[in-house]
């Protein structure tokens, strides 16, 4: 099918984007990357009225450190977190691995991470992230704007805090510690699917003691889970050696979290090919060995700090 | 809604309709077929082309989005006397075509990572993350990563 007949306005500023948002006669819809949003028009779940293209809104298209955060506007497309670089100290590296999971290069070169917030699909990489690191959704609309915290943003499946004639400006996350080191493993059936489940995990250390854990489970239940029942469990260990077999040991305290995640934080949704049995295994064993990838992700950074300073 | 739309270096004032796909503009307005249409749902890359530089899915994208842009499509590739583009002989010599239907969408991702990058050649990840764009059900897809990886030298070999 294509997609039903809309009136189409390419507004140049933030202003002008909320007036036309703010025509409540019409049905609007925000066009932004449009990588779910066009092929939704093109089955026609969605038939806007008006679509709102801010592609032409040049402030949209900044990323710009504020502080101790990252803030991200609404046009900064997926492709732009693929150097590990592109965003200083561990939070860059964990986008840029988390980031590849993402579809591939010809529509990361479209979509946006504001529009995956946007979309709120519970597989979305983004959104799990955002829940994990206490992020931040900017919006702008007829009454002003406002800022939410990604723990209240998120309502259901395609369902948040926005209002229809709101506009996401921008995500704002948090820049992680040096002391940190980060994590993000997918499974899913073949490249062209949705993430199964995935897991991001952030571990912050002292003195070779857990003091901060963030873990985030992609499509673990109706909307992006944070796993605080797993990240309770963590607080205070004391990390040994890092086991160098793939299987954890049972009584490890990684594989103890991913049985966590897996029993209290969860509340998976069976889908074809994943029950929610299967589901509960995998995040145990993905939280798991994603714990392990960010500790060693810590160390690893430890040690290159301290070749730095010799 | 009137826009100007720059394809393969030619310019076109077009009237279309909001609700019209660049990959249907480009095919039965402009009549440029070489860009084939498969799943319109993005995920079998065969509509795939350049807009300003970059791999896009002609299928996800409205033609009035790309007002004032430049377009490349499969059509663009070979030189100005009709030479075949490295890409296309990489294809031809490494048999990474069969029936066909896939190829020009390959092409164009190829092409556009070949223009981003140009030690794309020293990258395999890179050249796999392309191949694994888009959907090829003759080749089992070897072929096609042998086609890019040699252009890809060349490339590199004549701009040395």
């Amino acid at each position: 099918m294509k997609p039903a007949s809309f009136d189409y306005v390419a507004p140049r500023t933030v202003a002008e984007a909320v007036e036309a948002l703010g025509d409540t006669r019409r049905k609007a819809q925000v066009l932004a990357g449009g990588q779910s949003l066009i092929l939704e028009m093109h089955l026609q779940r969605i038939r806007p009225q008006l679509v709102v293209d801010i592609n032409r809104i040049p402030e949209l298209d900044r990323m710009s450190i504020e502080g101790d955060e990252l803030r991200v506007g609404a046009l900064i497309r997926h492709a732009a977190f693929e150097p590990a670089d592109a965003v200083p100290g561990p939070l860059g590296t964990l986008l840029s691995r988390a980031v590849v999971n993402i579809a591939h290069p010809p529509i990361r070169s479209r979509g946006t991470m504001a529009g995956s917030f946007a979309w709120a699909h519970p597989a979305s990489e983004w959104c799990a992230i955002g829940v994990a690191l206490d992020a931040t959704v900017e919006v702008n609309g007829p009454d002003g704007a406002r800022a939410i915290p990604a723990g209240d943003y998120f309502l259901g499946p395609y369902n948040t805090a926005r209002r229809p004639q709101e506009l996401i400006t921008a995500v704002r996350l948090p820049l992680l510690g040096e002391n940190s080191g980060v994590g993000f493993i997918e499974h899913r059936r073949t490249h062209f699917c949705f993430a199964q489940v995935a897991v991001a995990a952030a571990l912050t250390m002292n003195d070779g003691v857990i003091s901060g854990a963030r873990i985030g489970l992609v499509n673990s239940a109706d909307r992006p889970v944070r796993a605080r029942a797993a990240e309770r469990s963590l607080l205070g260990t004391e990390l040994g050696t890092l086991p160098k077999v793939l299987r954890l040991p049972d009584d490890h305290p990684f594989a103890r979290a991913g049985r966590v995640a897996a029993q209290d934080d969860a509340a998976p949704v069976a889908e074809p090919y994943a029950d929610a049995e299967y589901k509960r295994q995998a995040i145990a064993v993905l939280v798991g060995r994603t714990l392990r990838e960010a500790a060693s992700d810590q160390r690893a950074r430890m040690a290159a700090r301290e070749e730095g300073h010799r | 809604m009137k826009i100007t739309l720059t394809v393969n270096g030619a310019e076109h004032a077009l009237d279309v309709e909001p609700r019209r796909l660049l990959a249907d503009v480009l095919r039965d307005d402009l009549r440029l077929t070489g860009t084939h249409l498969g799943c319109e749902h993005g995920i079998c890359g065969a509509c795939t082309v350049l807009m300003d530089g970059e791999a896009v899915r002609a299928c996800l994208v409205l033609a009035v989005q790309c007002d004032g842009s430049s377009v490349r499509t499969v059509e663009g590739l070979t030189g100005p006397d009709g030479e075949p583009h490295p890409l296309q002989r990489a294809f031809s010599a490494e048999h990474a075509l069969q029936c066909g239907f896939c190829t020009p969408g390959f092409l164009m991702a190829a092409a556009g990572a070949l223009e981003a990058d140009p030690d794309l050649a020293d990258n395999p990840e890179a050249i796999a993350a392309v191949v694994g764009s888009n959907i090829c059900r003759c080749t089992g897809y070897e072929p096609i990563r042998r086609a890019i990886t040699r252009a890809a030298q060349e490339q590199r070999e004549t701009t040395v």
